[in-house]
């Protein structure tokens, strides 16, 4: 009896996600005991959970469009990152009207936020075009911008950093108001909270696994894959603009080099962390955001331990080879085996 | 006990996921003999081979091999090979980029001294290999340069090579012409005077009349026995391989027959419509409560016609009309609205969708239907999955077991709720009994008769004629991507359809 109910929550989607993430944290614990200390200074909360919790808001923002974009098209958007460069090149460049540094917005902030979602999700458009129409590979499709992204940023920003040094600018980065809560954490919360009910008062989320798992089936079925594959694209940029944005407001510039570096790859193994087939098909929203908040709080995790910004990668590819391992297939079959194993001799012992 | 038994298999029983693929299978096999394993789609022939193989583990009985009492478990087909037994498959599993000689001896080079490939030693003894067996083929020629009757025999010839006592050939004929097949034979003889044991699948009884020396039947995954092919006229092992399915399934119109008056307007009214490469433009009319059957050899255009119907190849030439009114189909979803539904030949590539449950496979296309902002509730899902579930008696633990884990006739099944739950007008059903056990094949064609008679219109597609004269009441002919004929109630018979499939028959409207 309670060995099967056992397996059920072991056998669960997520439970390996879960454990990866508690694992993460224990580990913390142990080499900082007060790392789930949470203090409030000057107004807001403190604390290494809170700082986790706050740094990976851009990672499950884009973590949830690579979600949808993986699961439609099989592939994955490395684009990404860039993306968020040319959504904080737009916004910025229209708040300073050109000028390098300004102190006051030139144009409406609507506009400029506006304007950026477009553009990144005009290149969400881009790649969904490549990938849904011509039916080029997801990876080969998104190198384009992945490449030549940060350039077109930087065209925007005619080659210089554009500072906003306005202090409502720095409100997504940083606190709106005497919010407790740092303002990247709500926006991560509400993107989030939006697409996961989208997917469930649609029938969004059923179509895109449809189409993931057999294209050939879901266009017979009446599907048109073409239209689902493109709009998982246009989801993703348009989340890269978002997390873009509040990027570039906590530096309160458009630093088309530094924005958003590297992110999609930690994007696409949040994905992987969450526990879903980069493949494509069955997908889990929240697993994806799980594995983001892992990451991050691997990062934080090693930061904490004084290891150098420059080693870091070392130690992070180390902790997710044990977390991808745990996770394959083959390990599982390994440890079912030994666990049949042993309860056989336990049977045979038990017999005599 | 006989002397000359090389493989026996004792009481295999091997099961699926809760479904028994074999059920205590005795298979034995001389030497210097051909024998014929026959059956079904579905009967258990291939598990069979595949638990021989060691592709597939099997849950209770055992094989031994030249009568001694040792139990052999292959754990793979590498180790079946060690022991012995080789396998040449209806598709060619060699490598077409490299010679036949390399083919040959791919994995077991010859080496000189230092190790090295000796290629000259590898041509001169594909050579004498290849002139033993009687194949005229250079062996430093390309593989894929040779016809597939000759890369049948070179596969053969590699396991001949490799000492095998049991040959196993699965469907090794299905895409060869007369001639190739007359060769493929000679060979056959010749192995088996030289004492190799062969296992021969097929699903052409001529063949089986012409080489092979024994049949053993089998039949939802159980033995009907083995047979002296002399001893056992065609007839009869029809009636085998059917079983006593077979005089069910000879009456299941009787009920049907009452004639139908058909109002004027079609449901399906095709002009001139085709599709460029697949399909020459046809003209075809289907009435409500029809049931028209398309036929002619694989390849013949019966997929490429309701395809290019129903919008899955998009139709480039000629009209439709739907109940009389002039459409314009461009994919699928407009075919759909039209009240079409389209059951695909191939279920695993076209049809599931693989990982979701029965449940979402069961509403996926009545979903896509009412559109992505008419989401259908859990409480509807359920209620409808449940009613096909109960309706058409499928087999699943639950609603909400993946697809993938049901057996091939449950998967049609579901696929069949899938379009019956969208209420269509018109069902197209291509090849909808292939590989399914008899007895699903019976429930679905009867199914098919009863939504006849409530008045749906359905084009029925199948390879099998029998099945085409049991369930359909106008068949249309095709050959080579055209439409060339079309065969009235009063001239269904099987010699008719296969002079008309054969051509040379002026039957042409």
């Amino acid at each position: 009896m309670n060995n099967s109910k056992l397996k059920k929550i072991t056998h669960a989607r997520l439970f390996l996600p879960i454990v990866c993430l508690i694992a993460v944290l224990l580990i913390n614990v142990i080499k900082t005991p007060d790392f789930f200390n949470i203090t409030i200074r000057n107004g807001v909360l403190y604390g290494y959970v809170i700082d986790v919790i706050n740094r990976a808001s851009e990672l499950v923002i884009l973590a949830v469009g690579m979600t949808l974009v993986t699961a439609a098209s099989g592939g994955q958007d490395i684009s990404v990152g860039a993306v968020m460069a040319v959504a904080a090149a737009v916004c910025c460049q229209i708040l300073s009207g050109g000028a390098s540094s300004v102190t006051a917005y030139q144009n409406s902030i609507i506009l400029a936020v506006v304007a950026a979602l477009l553009a990144s999700a005009l290149c969400g458009a881009f790649n969904g075009l490549l990938v849904a129409k011509l039916n080029i590979q997801p990876m080969v499709a998104t190198l384009i911008l992945y490449t030549a992204g940060r350039g077109i940023a930087q065209l925007v920003t005619n080659g210089q950093i554009t500072y906003i040094r306005v202090p409502s600018f720095q409100m997504a980065g940083g606190y709106i108001g005497k919010s407790p809560v740092p303002t990247p954490v709500l926006f991560a919360i509400v993107t989030v909270v939006i697409v996961a009910l989208i997917l469930k008062k649609t029938a969004l989320g059923l179509y895109i696994e449809s189409v993931g798992i057999n294209g050939k089936a879901a266009r017979l079925v009446g599907l048109n894959s073409t239209m689902i594959k493109f709009l998982t694209y246009v989801i993703c940029g348009a989340l890269a603009g978002i997390a873009g944005l509040v990027a570039s407001s906590r530096i309160y510039s458009a630093d088309a080099n530094n924005i958003g570096l590297n992110l999609e790859m930690d994007a696409i193994l949040a994905v992987a962390l969450g526990g879903n087939f980069l493949g494509g098909g069955k997908f889990s929203l929240i697993g994806s955001v799980i594995g983001a908040y892992t990451i991050q709080a691997l990062t934080t995790t090693l930061y904490a331990m004084n290891v150098k910004a420059d080693q870091l990668p070392v130690y992070k590819a180390i902790v997710v080879i044990i977390i991808v391992t745990l996770q394959s297939d083959v390990f599982k079959k390994f440890v079912e085996s030994h666990r049949s194993k042993k309860v056989s001799v336990a049977a045979e012992g038990g017999q005599k | 006990m006989e002397q000359n038994i090389v493989l026996e298999m004792r009481d295999i029983s091997k099961n699926f996921t809760g479904v028994r693929a074999l059920s205590h299978v005795d298979f034995t096999l001389r030497k210097g003999e051909i024998h014929a394993l026959m059956g079904e789609n579905g009967a258990g022939k291939s598990t069979l081979i595949k638990v021989l193989t060691g592709v597939h583990e099997f849950e209770s009985g055992s094989i031994h091999m030249n009568g001694e009492n040792k139990d052999i478990i292959n754990n793979s087909p590498q180790e079946a090979q060690a022991n012995g037994i080789s396998t040449v498959y209806q598709e060619v599993n060699l490598c077409p980029n490299l010679t036949v000689a390399e083919n040959l001896f791919i994995g077991r080079e010859p080496r000189n001294k230092a190790g090295m490939i000796s290629w000259k030693e590898m041509n001169a003894r594909s050579a004498k290999l290849l002139e033993s067996l009687n194949i005229n083929v250079p062996s430093t020629q390309m593989l894929d340069e040779c016809s597939v009757a000759i890369q049948q025999m070179i596969a053969i010839a590699r396991a001949v090579d490799m000492k095998c006592k049991v040959l196993i050939l699965d469907e090794p004929t299905s895409s060869l012409d007369d001639e190739e097949v007359e060769k493929l034979f000679v060979l056959m003889r010749r192995l088996r005077g030289e004492g190799v044991g062969i296992i021969f699948v097929t699903h052409f009884l001529e063949q089986v009349y012409a080489v092979c020396d024994r049949i053993t039947v089998l039949r939802n995954g159980e033995l009907v026995g083995e047979y002296e092919t002399k001893d056992l006229p065609r007839v009869m092992l029809v009636a085998k391989m059917m079983g006593k399915d077979f005089d069910d399934l000879a009456d299941i119109k009787g009920d049907h027959k009452d004639k139908k008056v058909f109002s004027d307007t079609p449901v399906i009214e095709a002009k001139g419509i085709g599709h460029k490469g697949t399909i020459k433009p046809f003209d075809l009319k289907i009435n409500k409560g029809e049931v028209i059957g398309l036929t002619g050899l694989l390849g013949s255009g019966r997929s490429e016609l309701v395809r290019s119907i129903y919008g899955a190849d998009k139709a480039d030439s000629g009209t439709l009309k739907v109940n009389g009114k002039e459409v314009k189909i461009g994919s699928p979803l407009d075919a759909m609205k039209l009240g079409m539904a389209y059951l695909p030949e191939d279920r695993k590539a076209e049809g599931i969708i693989a990982d979701l449950s029965v449940r979402e496979n069961i509403i996926i296309a009545m979903q896509a239907k009412k559109g992505m902002f008419h989401p259908m509730s859990r409480k509807e899902m359920e209620e409808a999955a449940d009613k096909y579930i109960d309706m058409l008696q499928i087999k699943t633990a639950s609603r909400e077991t993946p697809i993938k884990s049901l057996s091939g006739g449950n998967q049609q099944k579901v696929i069949l709720g899938r379009w019956l739950l969208t209420n269509p007008e018109y069902l197209i059903l291509d090849e909808p009994t292939r590989g399914i056990d008899i007895g699903t094949k019976t429930e679905i064609q009867k199914i098919v008769l009863d939504l006849a008679d409530q008045g749906m219109a359905v084009t029925f597609i199948s390879s099998e004629v029998e099945e085409m004269l049991r369930t359909c009441s106008r068949m249309a002919v095709l050959r080579d991507g055209e439409k060339v004929g079309e065969l009235e109630e009063s001239e269904l018979s099987q010699s008719n359809i296969m002079k008309a499939i054969a051509g040379g028959d002026d039957k042409n409207e």
